[in-house]
Protein backbone atom coordinates (compact mmCIF):
# COMPACT_ATOMS: atom_id res chain seq x y z
CA UNK A 1 0.00 0.00 0.00
CA UNK A 2 1.28 3.64 -0.85
CA UNK A 3 1.54 6.15 1.69
CA UNK A 4 -0.64 9.23 1.25
CA UNK A 5 0.79 11.37 3.94
CA UNK A 6 3.65 10.98 6.29
CA UNK A 7 4.77 12.82 9.80
CA UNK A 8 8.26 12.88 10.37
CA UNK A 9 9.17 13.34 13.96
CA UNK A 10 6.94 15.73 13.72
CA UNK A 11 6.88 18.45 17.34
CA UNK A 12 4.43 21.26 18.04
CA UNK A 13 4.62 23.41 21.32
CA UNK A 14 3.13 26.11 22.85
CA UNK A 15 5.49 27.93 24.70
CA UNK A 16 5.87 25.46 27.27
CA UNK A 17 3.26 22.57 26.77
CA UNK A 18 4.69 20.64 24.43
CA UNK A 19 1.92 19.18 22.47
CA UNK A 20 3.46 16.87 20.02
CA UNK A 21 6.79 14.87 20.67
CA UNK A 22 8.31 13.38 17.78
CA UNK A 23 5.25 11.66 16.41
CA UNK A 24 6.21 9.66 13.33
CA UNK A 25 2.87 8.58 11.53
CA UNK A 26 2.48 7.66 7.85
CA UNK A 27 -1.39 7.02 6.71
CA UNK A 28 -1.83 4.49 3.84
CA UNK A 29 -3.89 5.46 0.85
CA UNK A 30 -7.59 4.02 1.25
CA UNK A 31 -7.54 2.94 4.74
CA UNK A 32 -9.79 4.35 7.57
CA UNK A 33 -7.12 5.56 10.30
CA UNK A 34 -8.52 5.76 14.14
CA UNK A 35 -6.66 8.08 15.93
CA UNK A 36 -7.24 7.88 19.61
CA UNK A 37 -6.30 9.27 22.62
CA UNK A 38 -7.31 10.84 25.73
CA UNK A 39 -8.09 14.49 26.09
CA UNK A 40 -5.77 16.90 26.09
CA UNK A 41 -3.78 13.90 24.03
CA UNK A 42 -2.76 16.32 21.04
CA UNK A 43 -5.03 14.72 18.41
CA UNK A 44 -6.09 17.83 17.12
CA UNK A 45 -3.53 19.47 17.34
CA UNK A 46 -2.01 16.80 15.01
CA UNK A 47 -5.13 17.77 12.35
CA UNK A 48 -3.91 21.45 12.68
CA UNK A 49 -0.31 21.15 12.04
CA UNK A 50 -1.24 18.69 9.26
CA UNK A 51 -3.45 21.32 7.54
CA UNK A 52 -1.33 24.13 8.55
CA UNK A 53 -3.58 25.54 11.23
CA UNK A 54 -0.72 25.72 13.64
CA UNK A 55 2.95 24.76 11.92
CA UNK A 56 4.78 21.86 12.98
CA UNK A 57 7.77 23.18 15.68
CA UNK A 58 10.11 21.10 14.05
CA UNK A 59 10.02 17.82 11.46
CA UNK A 60 8.48 17.50 8.44
CA UNK A 61 4.77 16.48 7.10
CA UNK A 62 4.43 14.96 3.25
CA UNK A 63 1.16 14.79 1.28
CA UNK A 64 1.18 12.99 -1.39
CA UNK A 65 5.09 12.89 -1.97
CA UNK A 66 5.21 16.63 -1.58
CA UNK A 67 6.70 18.56 1.72
CA UNK A 68 3.57 20.23 3.09
CA UNK A 69 4.77 21.36 6.33
CA UNK A 70 5.02 25.19 6.08
CA UNK A 71 1.91 25.39 3.44
CA UNK A 72 -0.63 27.67 4.08
CA UNK A 73 -4.04 26.37 5.04
CA UNK A 74 -6.16 27.37 1.89
CA UNK A 75 -3.02 25.95 -0.31
CA UNK A 76 -3.49 22.32 2.03
CA UNK A 77 -7.27 22.90 1.30
CA UNK A 78 -6.47 23.08 -2.31
CA UNK A 79 -4.17 20.12 -2.70
CA UNK A 80 -6.85 17.56 -1.92
CA UNK A 81 -7.06 17.50 2.39
CA UNK A 82 -9.97 18.53 4.00
CA UNK A 83 -11.32 18.21 7.85
CA UNK A 84 -14.53 18.94 10.01
CA UNK A 85 -14.32 20.65 12.78
CA UNK A 86 -14.49 19.29 16.51
CA UNK A 87 -16.47 22.44 17.20
CA UNK A 88 -18.54 23.04 14.17
CA UNK A 89 -17.65 25.92 12.16
CA UNK A 90 -20.53 26.95 9.96
CA UNK A 91 -21.13 30.03 7.85
CA UNK A 92 -23.98 30.92 10.05
CA UNK A 93 -25.33 34.03 8.13
CA UNK A 94 -25.09 31.35 4.71
CA UNK A 95 -27.96 28.92 3.99
CA UNK A 96 -26.87 25.50 3.95
CA UNK A 97 -26.49 25.68 0.25
CA UNK A 98 -23.92 27.89 -0.04
CA UNK A 99 -22.11 26.87 2.93
CA UNK A 100 -21.26 23.61 0.75
CA UNK A 101 -21.31 25.77 -2.05
CA UNK A 102 -18.42 28.12 -0.31
CA UNK A 103 -16.30 24.99 -0.23
CA UNK A 104 -16.66 24.10 -3.46
CA UNK A 105 -15.94 27.32 -5.08
CA UNK A 106 -13.08 28.25 -3.24
CA UNK A 107 -11.02 24.84 -3.26
CA UNK A 108 -11.11 23.86 -7.00
CA UNK A 109 -9.79 26.06 -9.49
CA UNK A 110 -12.30 27.73 -12.69
CA UNK A 111 -15.42 27.03 -10.53
CA UNK A 112 -18.19 29.82 -11.34
CA UNK A 113 -20.85 29.78 -7.81
CA UNK A 114 -23.53 28.40 -10.11
CA UNK A 115 -21.80 25.54 -10.65
CA UNK A 116 -20.63 25.19 -6.77
CA UNK A 117 -24.06 25.53 -5.92
CA UNK A 118 -25.37 22.78 -8.27
CA UNK A 119 -22.60 20.36 -6.91
CA UNK A 120 -23.65 21.55 -3.28
CA UNK A 121 -26.91 20.23 -3.93
CA UNK A 122 -25.34 16.56 -4.40
CA UNK A 123 -23.31 16.75 -1.11
CA UNK A 124 -26.22 18.07 0.68
CA UNK A 125 -28.63 15.37 -0.70
CA UNK A 126 -25.34 12.56 0.22
CA UNK A 127 -25.07 13.38 3.90
CA UNK A 128 -29.44 14.01 3.98
CA UNK A 129 -29.96 17.89 4.27
CA UNK A 130 -31.63 18.44 0.99
CA UNK A 131 -34.51 19.38 2.67
CA UNK A 132 -32.37 22.11 4.70
CA UNK A 133 -30.83 23.15 1.67
CA UNK A 134 -32.56 26.84 2.18
CA UNK A 135 -32.41 26.74 5.58
CA UNK A 136 -29.71 29.57 7.48
CA UNK A 137 -26.66 27.54 9.29
CA UNK A 138 -27.24 29.06 12.62
CA UNK A 139 -30.62 27.38 12.97
CA UNK A 140 -29.77 24.06 11.49
CA UNK A 141 -29.49 21.60 14.99
CA UNK A 142 -26.00 20.01 16.16
CA UNK A 143 -26.55 17.22 14.17
CA UNK A 144 -27.51 18.69 11.02
CA UNK A 145 -24.16 20.78 11.41
CA UNK A 146 -22.01 18.12 11.75
CA UNK A 147 -23.40 16.93 8.43
CA UNK A 148 -23.28 20.06 7.11
CA UNK A 149 -19.55 20.15 8.22
CA UNK A 150 -18.82 16.63 6.02
CA UNK A 151 -20.79 18.10 3.29
CA UNK A 152 -18.53 21.31 2.91
CA UNK A 153 -15.76 18.95 3.43
CA UNK A 154 -16.45 16.56 0.77
CA UNK A 155 -17.39 19.79 -1.74
CA UNK A 156 -13.90 19.70 -1.43
CA UNK A 157 -13.40 16.64 -3.55
CA UNK A 158 -10.45 15.69 -0.40
CA UNK A 159 -7.82 12.88 -1.07
CA UNK A 160 -7.78 12.92 2.42
CA UNK A 161 -10.33 13.65 5.17
CA UNK A 162 -9.81 14.69 8.71
CA UNK A 163 -13.01 14.06 10.83
CA UNK A 164 -12.73 15.56 14.04
CA UNK A 165 -14.81 13.66 16.58
CA UNK A 166 -17.72 14.36 14.30
CA UNK A 167 -20.06 11.80 16.49
CA UNK A 168 -19.60 14.34 19.60
CA UNK A 169 -23.05 14.98 20.92
CA UNK A 170 -24.87 13.26 18.75
CA UNK A 171 -27.49 10.22 20.04
CA UNK A 172 -27.58 6.82 18.64
CA UNK A 173 -29.49 7.23 16.10
CA UNK A 174 -27.37 10.04 15.03
CA UNK A 175 -24.24 7.76 15.25
CA UNK A 176 -25.45 4.79 13.57
CA UNK A 177 -26.33 7.54 10.50
CA UNK A 178 -23.29 9.05 10.17
CA UNK A 179 -21.37 5.46 10.72
CA UNK A 180 -23.06 4.83 7.50
CA UNK A 181 -21.96 7.86 5.81
CA UNK A 182 -18.12 7.05 6.63
CA UNK A 183 -18.81 3.56 5.61
CA UNK A 184 -19.83 5.13 2.00
CA UNK A 185 -17.11 7.10 2.10
CA UNK A 186 -14.52 5.00 2.90
CA UNK A 187 -15.93 3.04 -0.02
CA UNK A 188 -15.79 5.17 -2.73
CA UNK A 189 -12.17 5.47 -2.10
CA UNK A 190 -11.48 8.51 0.14
CA UNK A 191 -8.89 8.16 2.76
CA UNK A 192 -9.99 9.00 6.02
CA UNK A 193 -8.38 9.55 9.66
CA UNK A 194 -10.59 10.29 12.01
CA UNK A 195 -10.77 10.91 15.76
CA UNK A 196 -13.47 9.32 17.46
CA UNK A 197 -14.15 8.39 21.21
CA UNK A 198 -16.61 6.30 20.81
CA UNK A 199 -14.97 2.92 20.67
CA UNK A 200 -17.99 1.20 19.07
CA UNK A 201 -17.53 3.39 15.94
CA UNK A 202 -13.36 3.24 16.09
CA UNK A 203 -13.94 -0.66 15.97
CA UNK A 204 -16.82 -0.58 13.93
CA UNK A 205 -15.11 1.15 11.13
CA UNK A 206 -11.20 2.04 11.38
CA UNK A 207 -9.05 -0.66 9.56
CA UNK A 208 -6.07 0.79 11.69
CA UNK A 209 -5.91 2.60 15.03
CA UNK A 210 -3.05 5.07 16.50
CA UNK A 211 -2.71 6.34 20.11
CA UNK A 212 -1.89 9.42 21.19
CA UNK A 213 -1.03 10.17 24.98
CA UNK A 214 0.67 13.30 26.61
CA UNK A 215 1.96 14.34 22.50
CA UNK A 216 3.91 10.96 22.07
CA UNK A 217 2.62 8.11 20.06
CA UNK A 218 2.12 4.89 21.81
CA UNK A 219 0.66 2.39 19.88
CA UNK A 220 -0.21 2.02 15.76
CA UNK A 221 -1.60 -1.89 15.17
CA UNK A 222 -4.91 -3.57 14.04
CA UNK A 223 -7.63 -2.58 15.90
CA UNK A 224 -8.01 -5.55 17.68
CA UNK A 225 -4.68 -5.99 18.79
CA UNK A 226 -4.35 -2.12 19.55
CA UNK A 227 -7.06 -2.24 22.05
CA UNK A 228 -5.41 -5.12 24.41
CA UNK A 229 -1.89 -3.62 24.31
CA UNK A 230 -1.37 -2.54 27.72
CA UNK A 231 -0.09 1.14 27.44
CA UNK A 232 -3.41 2.07 25.42
CA UNK A 233 -5.20 0.40 28.21
CA UNK A 234 -3.79 2.10 31.03
CA UNK A 235 -3.46 5.20 29.18
CA UNK A 236 -6.79 5.20 27.84
CA UNK A 237 -9.46 2.84 27.27
CA UNK A 238 -9.37 1.62 31.71
CA UNK A 239 -9.40 -2.42 32.94
CA UNK A 240 -13.06 -2.05 33.13
CA UNK A 241 -13.55 -1.59 29.09
CA UNK A 242 -10.42 -4.60 28.99
CA UNK A 243 -12.13 -6.84 31.02
CA UNK A 244 -15.60 -6.01 29.30
CA UNK A 245 -14.08 -6.60 26.48
CA UNK A 246 -11.94 -9.97 26.23
CA UNK A 247 -15.38 -11.04 27.92
CA UNK A 248 -17.05 -10.58 25.11
CA UNK A 249 -14.30 -11.62 22.42
CA UNK B 1 -29.20 41.26 -3.25
CA UNK B 2 -29.82 41.55 -6.75
CA UNK B 3 -32.62 44.50 -6.15
CA UNK B 4 -31.06 46.52 -3.36
CA UNK B 5 -28.06 46.80 -5.90
CA UNK B 6 -30.60 47.88 -8.03
CA UNK B 7 -31.96 50.23 -6.09
CA UNK B 8 -28.39 51.75 -5.02
CA UNK B 9 -28.13 52.66 -8.58
CA UNK B 10 -31.32 53.98 -8.80
CA UNK B 11 -30.83 56.49 -6.27
CA UNK B 12 -27.44 57.38 -6.98
CA UNK B 13 -29.06 58.02 -10.89
CA UNK B 14 -31.17 60.52 -8.68
CA UNK B 15 -29.45 62.19 -7.20
CA UNK B 16 -27.61 63.53 -10.55
CA UNK B 17 -31.09 65.51 -11.49
CA UNK B 18 -30.05 67.97 -8.29
CA UNK B 19 -28.44 71.22 -10.19
CA UNK B 20 -32.37 71.48 -11.38
CA UNK B 21 -33.51 72.22 -8.16
CA UNK B 22 -31.19 74.85 -6.72
CA UNK B 23 -27.95 77.14 -6.56
CA UNK B 24 -24.92 76.73 -5.54
CA UNK B 25 -25.65 76.05 -2.00
CA UNK B 26 -27.93 73.13 -2.94
CA UNK B 27 -25.07 72.13 -5.21
CA UNK B 28 -22.59 72.55 -2.24
CA UNK B 29 -24.41 70.13 -0.32
CA UNK B 30 -25.16 67.40 -3.12
CA UNK B 31 -21.08 67.62 -3.85
CA UNK B 32 -20.60 67.08 -0.11
CA UNK B 33 -23.38 63.99 0.37
CA UNK B 34 -21.58 62.48 -3.00
CA UNK B 35 -18.38 62.74 -1.39
CA UNK B 36 -19.91 61.36 2.26
CA UNK B 37 -21.45 58.29 0.31
CA UNK B 38 -18.25 57.52 -1.71
CA UNK B 39 -16.07 57.31 1.76
CA UNK B 40 -19.25 55.21 3.48
CA UNK B 41 -19.19 52.53 0.22
CA UNK B 42 -15.92 52.37 0.38
CA UNK B 43 -15.52 52.02 3.93
CA UNK B 44 -18.14 49.07 3.86
CA UNK B 45 -15.92 47.21 1.37
CA UNK B 46 -13.53 46.29 3.90
CA UNK B 47 -15.74 47.21 7.34
CA UNK B 48 -19.04 45.50 6.34
CA UNK B 49 -18.20 42.70 3.24
CA UNK B 50 -15.65 41.43 4.98
CA UNK B 51 -16.06 42.88 8.69
CA UNK B 52 -12.71 44.21 9.56
CA UNK B 53 -13.71 48.05 10.84
CA UNK B 54 -10.95 50.33 9.30
CA UNK B 55 -10.48 53.73 10.98
CA UNK B 56 -7.79 54.62 7.63
CA UNK B 57 -10.38 56.82 5.65
CA UNK B 58 -8.96 59.60 6.46
CA UNK B 59 -5.10 58.03 5.55
CA UNK B 60 -6.69 57.30 1.75
CA UNK B 61 -9.08 60.96 1.67
CA UNK B 62 -5.34 62.46 2.47
CA UNK B 63 -3.01 61.00 0.00
CA UNK B 64 -5.52 61.37 -2.81
CA UNK B 65 -6.01 64.62 -1.70
CA UNK B 66 -2.40 65.31 -1.87
CA UNK B 67 -0.94 63.24 -4.41
CA UNK B 68 -4.15 65.19 -6.65
CA UNK B 69 -3.13 68.16 -5.46
CA UNK B 70 0.95 68.18 -6.39
CA UNK B 71 0.10 66.32 -10.10
CA UNK B 72 -1.98 69.31 -10.63
CA UNK B 73 0.82 71.85 -9.45
CA UNK B 74 2.98 70.19 -11.78
CA UNK B 75 0.73 71.05 -14.65
CA UNK B 76 -0.63 67.59 -15.39
CA UNK B 77 -4.53 67.87 -15.78
CA UNK B 78 -7.55 66.95 -13.39
CA UNK B 79 -8.57 63.96 -15.78
CA UNK B 80 -5.50 62.17 -14.93
CA UNK B 81 -4.53 63.43 -11.46
CA UNK B 82 -7.60 62.10 -9.89
CA UNK B 83 -7.20 58.47 -11.39
CA UNK B 84 -3.79 58.36 -10.95
CA UNK B 85 -4.41 59.38 -7.13
CA UNK B 86 -6.90 56.31 -6.65
CA UNK B 87 -4.67 53.38 -8.72
CA UNK B 88 -2.00 55.15 -6.46
CA UNK B 89 -3.91 54.17 -3.47
CA UNK B 90 -5.32 50.67 -4.17
CA UNK B 91 -1.64 49.50 -4.98
CA UNK B 92 -0.35 51.32 -1.67
CA UNK B 93 -3.66 49.87 0.49
CA UNK B 94 -3.32 46.23 -0.87
CA UNK B 95 0.39 46.63 0.36
CA UNK B 96 -0.29 47.63 3.49
CA UNK B 97 -3.18 45.77 3.66
CA UNK B 98 -1.46 42.76 3.57
CA UNK B 99 0.22 43.29 6.70
CA UNK B 100 -1.95 45.05 8.65
CA UNK B 101 -4.62 42.62 8.10
CA UNK B 102 -3.25 39.95 10.32
CA UNK B 103 -4.83 41.89 12.86
CA UNK B 104 -8.38 41.27 13.84
CA UNK B 105 -10.88 43.51 15.65
CA UNK B 106 -9.17 46.34 18.37
CA UNK B 107 -6.11 45.59 17.13
CA UNK B 108 -6.88 45.90 13.48
CA UNK B 109 -8.73 49.13 13.65
CA UNK B 110 -5.87 50.80 16.14
CA UNK B 111 -3.17 49.83 13.28
CA UNK B 112 -5.80 51.18 10.59
CA UNK B 113 -5.92 54.11 13.01
CA UNK B 114 -2.13 54.69 12.62
CA UNK B 115 -2.00 55.11 9.08
CA UNK B 116 -3.27 58.20 9.44
CA UNK B 117 -0.65 59.57 11.59
CA UNK B 118 1.98 58.24 10.03
CA UNK B 119 0.75 59.94 6.39
CA UNK B 120 0.21 63.25 7.89
CA UNK B 121 3.57 63.09 9.24
CA UNK B 122 5.21 62.49 5.56
CA UNK B 123 3.06 65.25 4.03
CA UNK B 124 4.17 67.22 7.13
CA UNK B 125 7.81 66.80 6.59
CA UNK B 126 7.86 66.44 2.74
CA UNK B 127 7.35 70.61 3.03
CA UNK B 128 9.36 70.59 -1.09
CA UNK B 129 6.70 68.44 -2.22
CA UNK B 130 3.75 69.19 -0.33
CA UNK B 131 4.14 72.99 1.52
CA UNK B 132 4.60 71.23 4.53
CA UNK B 133 2.08 72.59 7.22
CA UNK B 134 1.63 75.41 5.55
CA UNK B 135 -0.30 73.56 3.10
CA UNK B 136 -0.73 73.03 -0.82
CA UNK B 137 -2.44 75.73 -3.41
CA UNK B 138 -3.96 73.95 -5.71
CA UNK B 139 -4.68 75.74 -9.69
CA UNK B 140 -8.23 76.22 -10.43
CA UNK B 141 -8.84 73.78 -13.37
CA UNK B 142 -12.85 74.36 -13.71
CA UNK B 143 -15.18 76.62 -15.13
CA UNK B 144 -14.76 80.37 -15.06
CA UNK B 145 -18.20 81.36 -13.04
CA UNK B 146 -19.27 80.64 -9.84
CA UNK B 147 -22.01 78.39 -10.74
CA UNK B 148 -20.01 76.92 -13.53
CA UNK B 149 -17.17 75.53 -11.06
CA UNK B 150 -20.05 74.03 -8.12
CA UNK B 151 -21.88 72.41 -11.02
CA UNK B 152 -18.71 71.07 -12.59
CA UNK B 153 -17.15 69.54 -9.24
CA UNK B 154 -21.21 68.19 -7.88
CA UNK B 155 -20.66 66.43 -11.44
CA UNK B 156 -16.74 65.14 -10.92
CA UNK B 157 -18.04 63.53 -7.50
CA UNK B 158 -21.37 62.49 -8.64
CA UNK B 159 -19.32 60.43 -11.80
CA UNK B 160 -17.08 59.32 -8.84
CA UNK B 161 -19.92 58.01 -6.66
CA UNK B 162 -21.74 56.23 -9.66
CA UNK B 163 -18.34 54.70 -10.15
CA UNK B 164 -17.84 53.39 -6.59
CA UNK B 165 -21.70 51.91 -6.55
CA UNK B 166 -20.90 50.13 -9.66
CA UNK B 167 -17.44 48.57 -7.82
CA UNK B 168 -19.77 47.81 -4.66
CA UNK B 169 -22.49 46.27 -6.90
CA UNK B 170 -19.63 44.27 -9.55
CA UNK B 171 -17.91 43.10 -5.83
CA UNK B 172 -21.39 42.16 -4.12
CA UNK B 173 -22.32 39.81 -6.80
CA UNK B 174 -19.01 38.28 -7.75
CA UNK B 175 -16.35 35.47 -5.75
CA UNK B 176 -14.96 38.34 -3.93
CA UNK B 177 -17.67 39.67 -2.43
CA UNK B 178 -18.77 36.26 -1.67
CA UNK B 179 -15.47 35.40 0.14
CA UNK B 180 -15.55 38.51 1.84
CA UNK B 181 -18.87 37.38 3.49
CA UNK B 182 -17.30 34.03 4.63
CA UNK B 183 -14.49 35.73 5.72
CA UNK B 184 -16.90 37.86 8.07
CA UNK B 185 -18.38 35.25 9.21
CA UNK B 186 -15.62 32.69 10.21
CA UNK B 187 -12.48 33.43 8.92
CA UNK B 188 -10.75 30.00 10.30
CA UNK B 189 -13.38 27.93 8.19
CA UNK B 190 -12.95 30.45 5.34
CA UNK B 191 -8.86 29.50 4.99
CA UNK B 192 -9.87 25.68 5.63
CA UNK B 193 -12.16 25.48 2.68
CA UNK B 194 -9.21 26.76 -0.17
CA UNK B 195 -9.80 30.57 0.28
CA UNK B 196 -6.68 33.05 0.15
CA UNK B 197 -8.26 35.12 2.70
CA UNK B 198 -4.93 37.14 2.50
CA UNK B 199 -5.62 38.34 -0.87
CA UNK B 200 -9.20 38.46 -0.73
CA UNK B 201 -8.77 40.99 2.19
CA UNK B 202 -5.72 42.90 0.89
CA UNK B 203 -8.23 43.39 -2.96
CA UNK B 204 -11.02 44.30 -0.66
CA UNK B 205 -8.79 46.99 1.39
CA UNK B 206 -7.03 47.91 -2.13
CA UNK B 207 -10.84 48.85 -3.18
CA UNK B 208 -12.14 50.46 -0.27
CA UNK B 209 -8.99 52.96 -0.39
CA UNK B 210 -9.21 53.60 -4.00
CA UNK B 211 -12.80 55.56 -4.13
CA UNK B 212 -11.68 57.08 -1.36
CA UNK B 213 -8.52 58.91 -2.78
CA UNK B 214 -10.03 59.69 -5.77
CA UNK B 215 -12.47 61.58 -3.96
CA UNK B 216 -9.84 63.09 -2.03
CA UNK B 217 -8.42 64.10 -4.85
CA UNK B 218 -11.84 66.01 -6.50
CA UNK B 219 -12.21 67.55 -3.38
CA UNK B 220 -8.56 69.32 -2.94
CA UNK B 221 -9.47 70.49 -7.01
CA UNK B 222 -12.76 71.99 -5.67
CA UNK B 223 -11.37 73.39 -3.02
CA UNK B 224 -8.74 74.92 -4.10
CA UNK B 225 -6.75 74.39 -1.17
CA UNK B 226 -5.20 71.72 1.48
CA UNK B 227 -3.40 71.14 4.76
CA UNK B 228 -2.41 68.45 6.44
CA UNK B 229 -4.46 68.93 9.18
CA UNK B 230 -7.64 69.49 6.99
CA UNK B 231 -7.72 66.40 4.70
CA UNK B 232 -5.99 64.08 7.27
CA UNK B 233 -8.87 64.60 9.65
CA UNK B 234 -9.46 61.51 12.10
CA UNK B 235 -13.21 62.71 10.86
CA UNK B 236 -12.99 61.57 7.86
CA UNK B 237 -12.54 58.04 9.37
CA UNK B 238 -15.04 58.10 11.84
CA UNK B 239 -17.87 59.94 9.57
CA UNK B 240 -18.20 56.91 7.56
CA UNK B 241 -18.65 54.42 10.13
CA UNK B 242 -21.57 56.41 12.09
CA UNK B 243 -23.38 56.89 8.59
CA UNK B 244 -22.43 52.95 7.81
CA UNK B 245 -23.80 52.38 11.56
CA UNK B 246 -27.13 54.52 10.78
CA UNK B 247 -27.58 52.93 7.66
CA UNK B 248 -27.10 49.44 8.47
CA UNK B 249 -24.04 47.79 8.15
CA UNK B 250 -22.90 45.82 5.22
CA UNK B 251 -25.83 47.00 2.80
CA UNK B 252 -24.79 49.13 0.45
CA UNK B 253 -28.36 50.83 -0.17
CA UNK B 254 -28.13 51.74 3.95
CA UNK B 255 -24.80 52.79 3.82
CA UNK B 256 -25.79 55.70 0.94
CA UNK B 257 -28.91 56.19 2.96
CA UNK B 258 -27.17 56.59 6.02
CA UNK B 259 -24.16 59.21 4.86
CA UNK B 260 -27.48 61.28 3.14
CA UNK B 261 -29.32 61.22 6.79
CA UNK B 262 -26.05 61.78 8.27
CA UNK B 263 -25.54 64.96 6.26
CA UNK B 264 -29.15 65.90 7.02
CA UNK B 265 -28.71 65.94 10.34
CA UNK B 266 -25.39 67.60 10.38
CA UNK B 267 -26.40 70.26 8.20
CA UNK B 268 -29.79 71.24 10.72
CA UNK B 269 -27.79 70.81 13.80
CA UNK B 270 -25.16 72.89 12.67
CA UNK B 271 -27.87 75.36 11.64
CA UNK B 272 -29.84 75.83 14.64
CA UNK B 273 -27.29 75.00 17.83
CA UNK B 274 -24.38 76.83 16.20
CA UNK B 275 -22.81 76.59 19.50
CA UNK B 276 -23.36 72.99 20.59
CA UNK B 277 -23.63 71.18 17.48
CA UNK B 278 -21.23 68.55 18.26
CA UNK B 279 -22.93 68.21 21.49
CA UNK B 280 -26.36 67.67 19.73
CA UNK B 281 -25.55 65.76 17.09
CA UNK B 282 -23.21 63.13 19.29
CA UNK B 283 -26.64 62.75 21.11
CA UNK B 284 -28.67 62.62 18.11
CA UNK B 285 -26.39 59.46 16.80
CA UNK B 286 -26.32 57.88 20.50
CA UNK B 287 -29.97 57.99 20.41
CA UNK B 288 -30.39 56.79 16.82
CA UNK B 289 -28.00 53.68 17.44
CA UNK B 290 -29.55 52.91 20.59
CA UNK B 291 -33.03 52.33 18.82
CA UNK B 292 -31.73 50.97 15.69
CA UNK B 293 -29.04 49.29 16.23
CA UNK B 294 -29.60 47.72 13.20
CA UNK B 295 -29.56 51.10 11.14
CA UNK B 296 -32.27 52.37 9.14
CA UNK B 297 -32.42 49.48 6.59
CA UNK B 298 -34.17 47.68 9.39
CA UNK B 299 -37.03 49.36 9.51
CA UNK B 300 -37.95 47.57 6.03
CA UNK B 301 -38.80 44.49 7.95
CA UNK B 302 -41.02 46.28 10.74
CA UNK B 303 -42.92 48.36 8.32
CA UNK B 304 -43.26 45.70 6.24
CA UNK B 305 -43.74 43.08 7.90
CA UNK B 306 -43.95 40.37 4.85
CA UNK B 307 -40.60 41.38 3.88
CA UNK B 308 -38.90 39.34 7.07
CA UNK B 309 -35.10 39.01 5.37
CA UNK B 310 -32.91 41.83 6.78
CA UNK B 311 -29.44 42.42 5.36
Amino acid sequence: MSEILQLQSVSRHFSGLQALCDVSLSVNRGEVLGLIGPNGAGKTTLVNVVTGVTPASSGTVTFMGQDITRVKTYQSARAGLSRTFQIVQPFAEFTALDNVAAAALFSQPGESLKSAREEARAHLAFVGLEGQSGQLAATLTLAMRKRLELAKALAMRPKLLFLDEVNAGLNSAEVERATRLIHQLAASGITIVMIEHLMKVVLNVCTRIVVLHNGRLIADGLPRDVIKNPAVVEAYLGQQYAQRNSAHG
Amino acid sequence: MMRSNLILLALVACIAALPNFGGSYTLRLGTIACMYAILALSWNVAGGFAGYPSFATAAFFGSGAYTTGVLLSKGVPLAVSVPAAGVASFVMASLLGAALLRLRGHYFAIASLSLIEVFRELVNNATDLTGGGMGLNIPLTAGSGVLADATFFFYAMWGLLLLTALMVTIVSASKLGFGLACIRQNETAANMIGLNGTLYKSVAFGLSACFVSAAGGVYAAWVHYIDPSDVFDILYSVKPIVMALIGGLGSPVGVVIGAFVYLGLEEVVWRNYIQIHSGVLGVLIVILLLFLPRGLMSLRSRILPWRTKHV
